[in-house]
């Protein structure tokens, strides 16, 4: 079991949170956004329709610890190529990158859609259906282990 | 005229004329005007005495002025550097932060600044320099990079710093020990997306009276006037501020427009909260002030005449002009050659109508936003970038072209929105006025002493233009 980070210490945190792509869905993004906030994490907030290099731009100006990509829409890993790339190439190569949402059209296996987003650079992907705690619980272990000079918790 | 009669004398030290405007404040009326030369670069008394016999020798005796009131933009106007860290985001808000304060950008840096770039920067020589970089709490290594490298230059103008407030004192540490003169003050972006300009504008306008106004010998003429009060494209603004927003007493015109067409620019204002108007449009990227200025340094009638043709297109202008080509640039190159040349024959007002009109038309194209479409999977969505001003209620032109040429209401109606190009979120029926006696600096300076009579000035002397057979904006000849 890996430590998990102190709550107190979650507003030293900031997570850039926003819908990628032509991608409207903005509600579960919110929610996430609102349980991210009450957690105590700093979180800028971006919105729907965000292109990716907005994602970056944000996060070097606020200084983030991570980013949270959503995406609803199906085309999420068009969108999200070489996104691990525009963080390298801005000097943000240990930025903490979360996906989550409807990332393909189709029945494809989790497993596989996982796979091909961790590939593509982020930490960490988040099937549809996932619920908040969990996610804070995933951001709490890996800064955690961060704290402890990991990349991200152990899973 | 009674030397106890309520007075002011409003004074603008421009960059080519030294002008006076005397007003009765009780009746909010312009007893006189008064133009000398613009002589600050030898001594700027010289100018102002020419300008005040001018005005004596209209009104009479001189009246005793309770106010004596000026704004400058003479010797280069405020030349200002801005820098920040991301070129959308810190490095734009100080940018709109120095332009809100009536500054000419001299240049504006992003990102950590090289040798070049400081190297650069000392060449510019600016009379302040805005530093930003950061949200509160976000990056600080950039701005602390660009101060240590501003600490090492040669550099000796005041520097603003308004970045990430955890690095202002270390940065005022810095460049204090390095001799550099430091105003501290809030971010321009405390929170990303989220515009603080206020604080920066003032600290911008303080160096400006405090120093630049000593600095650039305008105070040598100071037994002539009480105050600088601020940079005249401030002046402007503020003027358009108070005709828009109106006092406690009396309304304003509304949300409204200012295109100010001049021999080296373009300036555009915007007194407009620039809310989407199109239902389930999307705002997009950074916020805009509700107070916009902005300066197109490419669209000047005489110093950037040959950019406007760029920019619009000759065949456009030709057009527009019904002129030979050869005519049309034989006419330009007299502007160019002589960037005081008022036109004296019928083709050369053509030409400057043409110029102007382009002029106007990719001035206001530029500062307002638009909508784009975006097709999801939802069917399409609609995005807005910057301010909407489809329902600005009136626009008022200023400047030479538009009070002494031929046809203002044509060159002002293509301000308005264009059926040819429906993203662009451009006024579509507003009211058009000329500000004929060019009064709107000096509703801005009156209006911080007196905003009732600056704003009866102001509403009384905006002269409507006729408008019916401009209303879209465009002959066959415009595309």
């Amino acid at each position: 079991m890996t430590d998990s980070l102190d709550p107190t210490k979650r507003q030293d945190v900031t997570l850039v949170t926003g819908v990628i792509g032509s991608d409207t869905h903005i509600v579960g993004n919110r929610i996430l956004s609102m349980a991210l906030e009450e957690a105590g994490y700093s979180v800028v907030v971006l919105g729907a329709l965000t292109p990716a290099d907005e994602f970056i731009k944000a996060a070097i100006e606020t200084a983030a610890d991570g980013i949270m990509v959503s995406s609803l829409y199906g085309q999420g890993e068009l969108d999200c190529r070489g996104f691990r790339d525009l963080c390298v190439e801005a000097g943000l190569e240990d930025i903490l990158l979360y996906v989550g949402g409807n990332l393909v059209v189709g029945k494809t296996p989790w497993e596989v859609v996982e796979k091909r987003f961790l590939d593509l650079g982020f930490d960490r992907a988040f099937p549809p259906g996932t619920r908040t705690p969990g996610v804070i619980e995933a951001l709490d272990r890996d800064f955690a282990a961060r704290a402890q000079g990991k990349r991200v918790a152990d899973s | 005229m009674s030397r106890n009669a309520a007075t002011a004398l409003l004074i603008d030290f421009g960059s080519t004329y030294t002008k006076l405007r005397a007003i009765d404040l009780e009746r909010s009326e312009i007893i006189g005007s008064g133009q000398g030369p613009s002589t600050v670069t030898s001594d700027i008394t010289i100018g102002m005495e020419a300008a005040l016999a001018d005005l004596e020798q209209q009104i009479g005796t001189m009246p005793d002025f309770k106010y004596r009131l000026a704004s400058s933009s003479a010797a280069g106007g405020l030349r200002m550097v801005t820098v920040g860290l991301v070129k959308e985001l810190t490095a734009e808000a100080a940018r709109i932060a120095a332009l809100g304060a009536g500054a000419k950008l001299i240049g504006t840096y992003a990102y950590r600044l090289t040798a070049g770039d400081i190297a650069e920067i000392e060449n510019h020589q600016p009379d302040i320099l805005l530093l930003a970089g950061g949200t509160d709490g976000g990056n600080d290594e950039v701005i602390l990079h660009n101060a240590e490298a501003l600490a090492g230059s040669r550099l000796d103008c005041p520097i603003v710093v308004a970045g990430n407030r955890v690095a202002t004192d270390p940065i005022a540490a810095c460049l204090g020990s390095a001799g550099k003169s430091v105003v501290p003050t809030e971010n321009v972006m405390p929170e990303f997306n989220v515009l603080n300009i206020e604080p920066a504008r003032a600290a911008i306008r303080k160096i400006f009276i405090d120093r630049i106004v000593h600095a650039k010998g305008i105070d040598r003429a100071a037994e002539m006037f009480d105050h600088v009060l601020m940079p005249t494209p401030e002046a402007v603004m503020e003027g358009a501020r108070l005709l828009s927003d109106g006092t406690d007493n009396r309304q304003g015109l509304g949300p409204l427009l200012v295109v100010d067409i001049g021999g080296a620019t373009t300036d555009v204002h915007s007194v407009a909260s620039g809310d989407p108007t199109l239902e389930g449009a999307i705002q997009r990227g950074l916020p805009e002030p509700y107070v916009k200025r902005t300066v197109e340094g490419d669209l000047g009638m005489r110093h950037n005449a040959a950019s406007i043709v760029e920019a619009a297109g000759l065949e456009m202008l030709l057009e527009e002009s019904r002129l030979p080509e050869s005519r049309f640039r034989e006419i330009l190159d007299l502007f160019l050659a002589d960037v005081e040349r008022l036109p004296d024959s019928e083709d050369e007002h053509a030409v400057d109508r043409a110029l102007a009109r382009g002029a106007t038309r990719i001035a206001v194209r530029r500062h307002s936003g638009r909508t784009e479409v975006v097709y999801t999977v939802m069917g399409p969505a609609t995005a807005q970038h910057g301010k909407d001003l489809s329902t600005v209620a009136a626009v008022i032109g200023t400047g030479g072209v538009l009070v002494h040429g031929s046809d203002p209401a044509g060159i002002l109606a293509m301000a308005c929105a264009d059926s040819n190009d429906p993203e662009s979120l451009r006024p579509r029926s507003p009211k058009l006025y000329i500000d004929s006696e060019y009064l709107l600096y000096a509703c801005g300076l009156l209006g911080s002493v007196e905003p009732e009579a600056a704003l009866t000035l102001g509403l009384t002397h905006m002269h409507p233009v006729a408008q019916e057979e401009h209303r879209h904006g465009r002959s066959s000849a415009a595309g």
